[in-house]
């Protein structure tokens, strides 16, 4: 027989635990201990902070039984620093402006053929493995940077919540993965290897390739920009032909 | 510090203003980064700057600001789960193959019209 008090304390302990504060603090902790494990790996990979922080929350939310909508408008303070974070990616490309000579042209045709093949192998792939029509609507826009894949994946009749987490899912798989992969295709240009990084997985691949090269960085930050609008303005054209 | 975040949530109000007003397809903070970018190329902005020194104490961290969202994933498991094949092999087919095209096109773009190139571990 437990005494009430104690269960009252316990209570207390757990209120505390679900609250606003708690959730930023697993947040950050969770973060802490992400890049404490990247050092002590000696920056492998596999080790990608935002990787560990989301595996860290998930786990906690679940076993804390904290609604997804709470942690979320807890953690507003942390989403919010996106905003300027994206603003921020013209500091590296800024830096790196000299590089831009020459490369506009090959620049702004391989984004909008990259844009083209991204969103109709997406499709063309779930629908040959039979996927509903609300997720291959879904898929369509996974190479964008989070706010356009929601905006698109809504225009379009897909799950807009579900186009944010396969967004930031092909982010991370691409940040870990991703140069290697580039290595692998014999792409050795650092413009040119930013490019397809930041064309395919927005800020989060760009945030890896930042780690390794300030032009590779620039580059895939810029990526990032012009694929969005590139995705935005050929989603509902291609929608036409493709569903 | 704070003069540089200011700057930036300022140039991210200014991209939400224009997206808004011309009625854009893409988010307010895209476009802040390309007036960023046009401001710093005119002002000729140096390294000490405070907005450099903000933005990139932010970009360090980049990878904490997409946490929230992914979180997200938690109402997801069970559908991912079910249908784990089509999702994995639409996500990573076209990731790949979206990832050689943007490469494969700008270095053979680069090639054709007789550009430079950057190579890794030449410069």
């Amino acid at each position: 027989m437990i005494d009430p008090s104690v269960n009252e304390a316990l209570d207390q302990a757990l209120e505390v635990a679900r609250s606003p504060l708690a959730l930023l603090a697993v947040t950050l902790g969770g973060y802490q201990l992400g890049r404490w494990l990247q050092q002590r790996s000696g920056g492998h990979a596999l080790v990608q902070p935002v990787l560990v922080t989301v595996v860290v929350v998930g786990l906690a939310i679940t076993v804390l039984d904290v609604d997804y909508a709470d942690y979320r408008s807890a953690t507003e303070l942390i989403a919010f620093w996106l905003g300027p974070a994206t603003v921020a990616l013209a500091i590296p490309l800024h830096r790196q402006a000299d590089r831009l000579r020459g490369f506009v042209v090959p620049m702004l045709v391989a984004i909008v053929v990259g844009a083209v093949v991204s969103i109709v192998s997406a499709v063309l792939l779930a629908r040959a493995l039979g996927a509903g029509d609300d997720l291959e609507r879904t898929l369509a826009t996974k190479a964008a940077t989070t706010p356009v894949a929601i905006a698109v994946t809504d225009a379009l009749g897909g799950i807009p919540p579900l186009a944010a987490v396969f967004a930031i899912i092909i982010g991370i798989f691409s940040a870990i993965v991703g140069p290697a992969t580039l290595n692998l295709l014999r792409i050795r240009d650092r413009r040119a290897r930013g490019l397809a990084i930041g064309a395919v997985s927005h800020g989060i691949g760009a945030s890896r390739m930042l780690r390794e090269d300030e032009t590779e960085g620039a580059f895939a930050g810029l990526a990032m920009g012009l694929s969005a609008l590139a995705i935005s303005l050929l989603v509902p054209v291609l929608a036409v032909c493709l569903f | 510090m704070i003069a540089g975040l200011t700057w930036l949530v300022a140039f991210q109000l200014a991209g939400e203003l224009v997206t808004r007003v011309a009625d854009l397809p893409v988010p307010g903070p895209v476009v802040g980064m390309l007036l960023l970018f046009c401001f710093l190329r005119l002002r000729r902005y140096d390294d000490a700057g405070s907005i450099v020194r903000a933005g990139t104490a932010l970009l360090r961290h980049l990878q904490l600001f997409f946490v929230p969202a992914g979180v997200g994933v938690v109402l997801y498991l069970g559908l991912i789960g079910r249908e784990a094949l089509p999702i994995g092999v639409a996500m990573l087919g076209s990731w790949f193959l979206g990832l050689a095209a943007v490469g494969w096109t700008a270095v053979a773009l680069e090639r054709l019209l007789g550009r430079p190139r950057d190579d890794l571990g030449t410069a």
